[in-house]
């Protein structure tokens, strides 16, 4: 009896709130087709994919993992992966803790103009497409071009940088960071506004410098700020864009430029092995998902504080 | 009396506040100089004799002008074209994201809506799971949407993060008080969106228009993949086959432009670098305002 009460409370309940539905109805639609349903499409990494029988009448992969393995035996694997976590190893290791530092310095700036001029600028890269971009680090870092305009008057030989493939990493990780530092820096810099001056003061009277502040007093209280954004960081170790990386590479860098994700785009849009690419996005993204909920794990049994 | 007035001034600078100072303002001139200088740069370049910008020195003003690089690209159709094709995307693309984000977001952010938490997840997951690039692409096919408008603008309709920003702004933009002073004036929901929340919602649809427009905007791969003819394409893979395919080459077609030809295209891609970038360069510190508070809004309960 209760439990039929109960249920007929919810529908009764949610008819009452048809109206909130239909707000929310564009938006669970876009969530059917073009989230849940790609997802579904997932499946077609176990199977051998035929155009013409879609999803579900396509053959099942014989074996069932026979795309993993297929993947795993090539030496193209190890490579695409080993390039992927060093890639994105380095974008953290530099990538994060630079708008951290920024944002502390900046906040040292007792000129209130000045310090949201500064700031106003900082973000301004991050508007700039990845096409954009890599047409920057093409045209300045070109044989003739600026950066080894500069070299050759200091009095060094020219770099052939985008063609040599031990300076892909460094233009690629050193582009992001000048292209996001700023705008990841927001988010610190609001977490810097909200301290209560009371700490400062109270810390001025004890006779601590701007660098003991920064160190007692910012740091520690902006530390949930940084330990958030390093879970969603560390999360996203796996997710490279491949927006860049494919519009940086050429013949000659492809040892270190070819990642994951290009190389699904290469194998399944250029040479339409559906089946093939989306079991190697597959591996990807649950490798990704994996280290993103251990971090998460870790991060709540230790600090109380965790993404979800 | 100098003296005495330092001493009794709130904040006393010792010697190591001093040196603290010092190196600050370095750093900060370095880190505006390093994003400010390349941009600037690049500007210069667009204006500039081709055989001064290719021997490779710092510029610092314009020194013997040459116009030529623009002249070429106004006269250059694709470039417009691509043009033209960004601007529609983006309007359409940034149209059609409000009208699922807003509205959702509102929703979402109402305690008393059932299965609330259940839906919320399910866009959260999106931000962390995906089906990847191929499954889309099958979709986008199996929906005839292929080589249409719709394939650029619905994929990227609605963003889970944007949401999560439009929910956590209404949560704390519009007063429980306000819904239920409403409701006993008798007022629907739909009545209490259109009429309440929409007009005090200015600074959230200020903060989505920048956000979907600007990933329209510059959107580069999903043209690549989902699109085929060229008159289709927007400008960012205009921009790519010209600057980084070198394709420009095919714009100089005149015989005895040959000798010119090398200079030209040099200077071209600088000036088509620039009118791509311009656009949104010159607007953002107008919305840099609302910018930041998004971000903000968004991090609080990300």
């Amino acid at each position: 009896m209760k439990v039929k009460s109960g249920r007929r409370g919810t529908a009764r309940r949610v008819l009452e709130k048809w109206q909130l539905y239909v707000l929310l109805l564009p938006a669970l639609l876009w969530l059917a087709v073009f989230a849940y349903y790609p997802m579904y499409g997932l499946l077609i990494a176990f199977k051998d994919y035929k155009g013409r029988m879609g999803i579900l009448g396509s053959p099942w992969a014989a074996p069932l993992f026979k795309h993993f393995e297929t993947f795993f035996s090539t030496s193209i694997a190890v490579n695409a992966i080993w390039n992927t976590v060093i890639v994105s190893l380095l974008t953290l290791a530099v990538g994060f803790p630079i708008p951290i530092i920024f944002a502390l310095l900046l906040n040292q700036i007792r000129h209130a103009k000045l310090r949201k001029t500064i700031q106003t600028i900082s973000y301004a890269p991050y508007f700039l497409s990845t096409v954009i971009i890599v047409s920057l680090i093409s045209m300045l870092f070109s044989a003739n071009g600026l950066i080894n305009g500069i070299i050759t008057d200091l009095g060094g030989s020219e770099v052939f940088f985008t063609s040599l493939p031990e300076w892909f990493r460094p233009l690629y990780v050193g582009s992001s960071v000048w292209q996001s530092m700023g705008f990841n820096a927001i988010i610190f810099i609001a977490a810097l506004v909200g301290i209560s001056p009371d700490y400062y003061e109270a810390a001025i009277m004890d006779g601590a410098t701007r660098f003991q502040r920064i160190l007692r007093i910012d740091i520690p209280l902006i530390l949930p700020t940084i330990i958030l954004m390093l879970i969603l960081n560390v999360g996203n170790i796996m997710n490279v864009g491949y927006e860049k990386a494919f519009l940086m590479q050429n013949n000659m860098n492809t040892t270190v430029s070819e990642l994951i994700s290009t190389y699904v785009y290469k194998v399944g849009l250029q040479q339409a092995q559906y089946s093939f690419a989306t079991a190697v996005g597959l591996f990807n993204s649950v490798v990704n998902f994996i280290l993103l909920v251990t971090v998460n794990f870790i991060s709540k049994r230790f600090s109380d504080i965790s993404v979800f | 009396m100098k003296e005495h007035i330092r001493r009794k001034g709130p904040i006393r600078q010792s010697a190591g506040d001093r040196a603290f100072n010092i190196v600050n303002a370095v750093v900060m001139t370095l880190i505006t100089v390093v994003i400010v200088y390349p941009l600037y740069y690049v500007l210069l370049a667009s204006i500039t004799d081709p055989v001064i910008v290719n021997s490779g020195k710092l510029l610092f003003y314009p020194e013997s002008p040459y116009f030529e690089g623009y002249a070429r690209a106004f006269d250059y159709a694709p470039l417009w074209t691509g043009y033209g094709n960004t601007l529609k995307y983006t309007v359409v693309g940034t149209a059609v994201a409000l009208l699922c984000t807003i509205p959702a977001g509102y929703a979402l952010s109402r305690m008393d809506l059932p299965g609330r938490r259940v839906i919320m997840f399910l866009f959260t997951f999106t931000m962390f799971f995906s089906g990847g690039i191929i499954p889309l692409y099958l979709v986008i096919k199996s929906l005839h949407m292929y080589d249409t408008i719709w394939a650029i603008v619905l994929p990227v309709a609605v963003s889970a993060y944007n949401l999560i920003v439009c929910r956590s702004f209404f949560d704390t933009g519009i007063p429980t008080e306000m819904l239920e002073a409403a409701r006993i004036d008798g007022c629907t929901d739909f009545k209490f969106f259109f009429r309440i929340v929409i007009p005090l919602s200015s600074t959230i649809i200020a903060v989505m228009c920048l956000f979907y427009a600007t990933a329209l905007w510059n959107m580069f791969f999903n043209p690549l993949m989902f699109l085929s003819g060229k008159e289709n394409m927007p400008l960012q893979v205009v921009l790519r086959d010209l600057v980084l395919m070198n394709q420009a080459t095919s714009m100089t077609n005149n015989a005895e432009e040959i000798a010119m030809r090398q200079k030209l295209v040099e200077q071209l891609k600088y000036c088509i670098v620039v009118l791509a970038a311009a656009p949104l360069l010159i607007v953002y510190p107008f919305l840099q305002k609302y910018f930041a508070k998004g971000v903000m809004v968004g991090a609080v309960k990300g």
